[in-house]
């Protein structure tokens, strides 16, 4: 990939990142390990591959994405704002009462959201609806997904994950954020998923795994994903959960606790 | 009152001609077409029928995926499926983001008969009135099951609609005309009004039929909406009638007999009796028996009609 746009997406991904902490130090509470092992991933779909309006945030024709691991709400809201769909400020308002900045991301509140989320393990069903609904209208655009690895504990996924191949729905492209930790610890010791590339192979997905830190390797999976005919694509993206700050990197401890102010300075400061 | 068709019969009727009218109409089942009869449906339009397999969770999360790019989803099973096991799917990827999905729930009730208590949903109204956006149908006959589907349609956002496996009688004509939220007067009477929903409509019919031979004179409400409850009807049937019998093939915890209670202990508090299913599960039986055993014939609506007017006093 050409080095401007990888800068581009690094310094993008760089003010997520710093945005996600800020955000979620204000609000006192939220999930920043997830947030911030997303935050390449994401970058690389709003501000690479999918084709939105902020002007026009309910395009019929735009491109959709769900994010079925709905707790890292925090670095979608940073992208959209990045992106323009609204004014940078409203992110200090996450969490509080009446902000269209809910906990988990709403739909009905806060323009550029897809579809709401936070019960985990229902948003591939939904993007698989949407996929077909594309499909049906003979319309062009994608769907995009992203899951956390634990979630896939969740047996709804692999209806889900069925009903896609089923329905050859090649329109469809989910990352699964393969940071290797949920609440309770390492998701090999809590309830192990894996292996996983070779469980979605032989749920009859097209499966890729790549680093979720290297936009090179993303961009890559998301064009060859693009390419791939009657077969939903599933991108692994091996990544480290609060990836970018020190303290929080491989701590399930961060999955879900707000940084203290002095916590939020050193994480910046790391993250500048 | 001789002709009985299922109001799943006419469920499936109604989406069939529905789909011939709207384009955006879309089916989803999980398995089950030929009973809840959108086996039709999707003989006619294929491309707009999705058959989901046995996984009523992915069923509903894909109905409302559709539903968020512009269709209308009617996601169809068992009653006992639909508000059990996908509750969750339906309050948070459903009811929470209002999308336009419609949940058809056949089988509810013990009228399913001998698949017994595992199958027959006496809890699925009051799980789907709970919830906050939902929109909940308990049709009482074929007629009222057609118009149900098309207001349904028509209306932005979830409903649920709950149907029955066995024949029942038709009581509308032609002209009946379906207002959701509006509860239909079947028969005046100053003595008492029985409350009913669902198939119960027509038991409270015959026992009013009934009463009125004996000189009591029971007015019939029929509450094809239970949310939103048409609490006017319901207050203006207390005043004029001064005791309320409701009559609901369901659990008397939480459903139409709840709905009325809380009505009218805030408002109007006459004499109320509940007819319904008193906290327990049903059993395997042929429907009538079962409707016997659990108190609810028209007999039963009869005792309780004079229990209450023992109270009016």
């Amino acid at each position: 990939m050409d080095g401007e746009l990888l800068k581009k997406l690094q310094d993008k991904a760089k003010k997520i990142r710093c945005h996600i902490v800020r955000m979620i130090g204000k609000a006192g509470s939220g999930h920043p390990g997830g947030s911030l092992s997303a935050a390449d991933i994401v970058t690389a779909l709003y501000f690479h591959a999918m084709q939105v309006d902020p002007q026009q945030p309910h395009l019929p024709d735009r491109d959709r994405f769900v994010l079925s691991k709905g707790h890292a709400a925090p670095v979608v809201y940073a992208a959209l704002a990045e992106r323009g769909f609204f004014p940078e400020e409203k992110l200090l308002t996450l969490r509080e009462l009446g902000s269209s900045l809910q906990g988990h991301p709403d739909m009905r509140k806060l323009p550029g959201v897809d579809m709401s989320t936070g019960s985990l393990g229902q948003g591939l069903s939904v993007a698989n609806g949407m996929a077909l609904a594309a499909k049906l209208d003979g319309k062009k655009y994608r769907i995009y997904a992203l899951l956390g690895d634990g979630e896939t504990q969740e047996g709804m996924i692999w209806e889900a994950a069925m009903a896609a191949a089923h329905y050859k729905l090649d329109n469809l492209t989910a990352f699964l954020d393969h940071n290797g930790l949920q609440i309770d610890g390492p998701t090999r010791e809590v309830m192990s998923p894996e292996p996983l590339a070779d469980k979605w192979k032989a749920f009859g997905w097209h499966v890729q795994v790549v680093d979720g830190h290297d936009f090179s390797q993303i961009i890559g999976a998301l064009e060859k994903a693009r390419s791939v005919e009657g077969q939903p694509s599933m991108i692994i993206a091996e990544t480290v959960k609060g990836k970018g700050v020190s303290f929080m990197e491989n701590q399930a401890g961060w999955h879900g606790a707000a940084p203290k102010p002095e916590e939020a300075d050193k994480a910046l400061a790391e993250l500048a | 009152m001789s002709k009985k068709i299922a109001t799943r019969e006419a469920y499936g009727e109604a989406l069939l001609q529905l789909g011939r009218e709207n384009l955006n109409v879309v089916v989803l089942d999980a398995d089950l077409s030929k009973s809840t009869k959108t086996y039709d449906f999707g003989k006619h339009f294929p491309e707009r029928f999705f058959n989901m397999g046995i996984a009523e969770q992915n069923m509903m999360g894909t109905a409302a995926g559709l539903a968020a790019s512009g269709k209308i989803a009617f996601a169809s099973t068992f009653a006992v499926f639909a508000a059990g096991r996908a509750f969750e799917q339906i309050r948070n990827s459903i009811a929470y983001p209002r999308l336009n999905v419609k949940i058809g729930a056949s089988h509810a009730g013990i009228t399913v008969g001998e698949d017994g208590g595992s199958h027959q949903a006496v809890e699925d109204i009051a799980i789907m009135r709970a919830i906050p956006n939902m929109t909940v149908f308990v049709p009482a006959d074929a007629v009222e099951t057609n118009a149900a589907v098309r207001v349904a349609a028509a209306i932005d956002g979830p409903v649920y609609i709950r149907l029955g496996r066995l024949g029942v009688p038709v009581i509308h004509g032609d002209a009946f005309e379906f207002k959701p939220g509006r509860a239909v007067s079947l028969r005046e009477g100053r003595d008492l009004t029985l409350v009913a929903t669902g198939i119960m409509v027509a038991a409270a019919l015959e026992a009013a039929e009934q009463l009125a031979a004996e000189g009591i004179e029971a007015a019939v409400l029929d509450v094809h909406t239970i949310k939103p409850l048409d609490e006017e009807a319901v207050i203006r049937a207390a005043k004029s009638t001064g005791a309320i019998v409701t009559a609901e093939e369901h659990s008397i915890i939480g459903g139409l007999g709840s709905a009325v209670a809380e009505v009218l202990a805030e408002n109007c508090q006459v004499p109320l009796k509940r007819v319904g299913i008193k906290d327990s599960f049903g059993e395997s039986g042929k429907p009538a028996e079962l409707l016997e055993k659990y108190g609810l014939t028209a007999k039963h609506l009869i005792g309780a009609a004079k229990e209450v007017l023992k109270r009016k006093a």
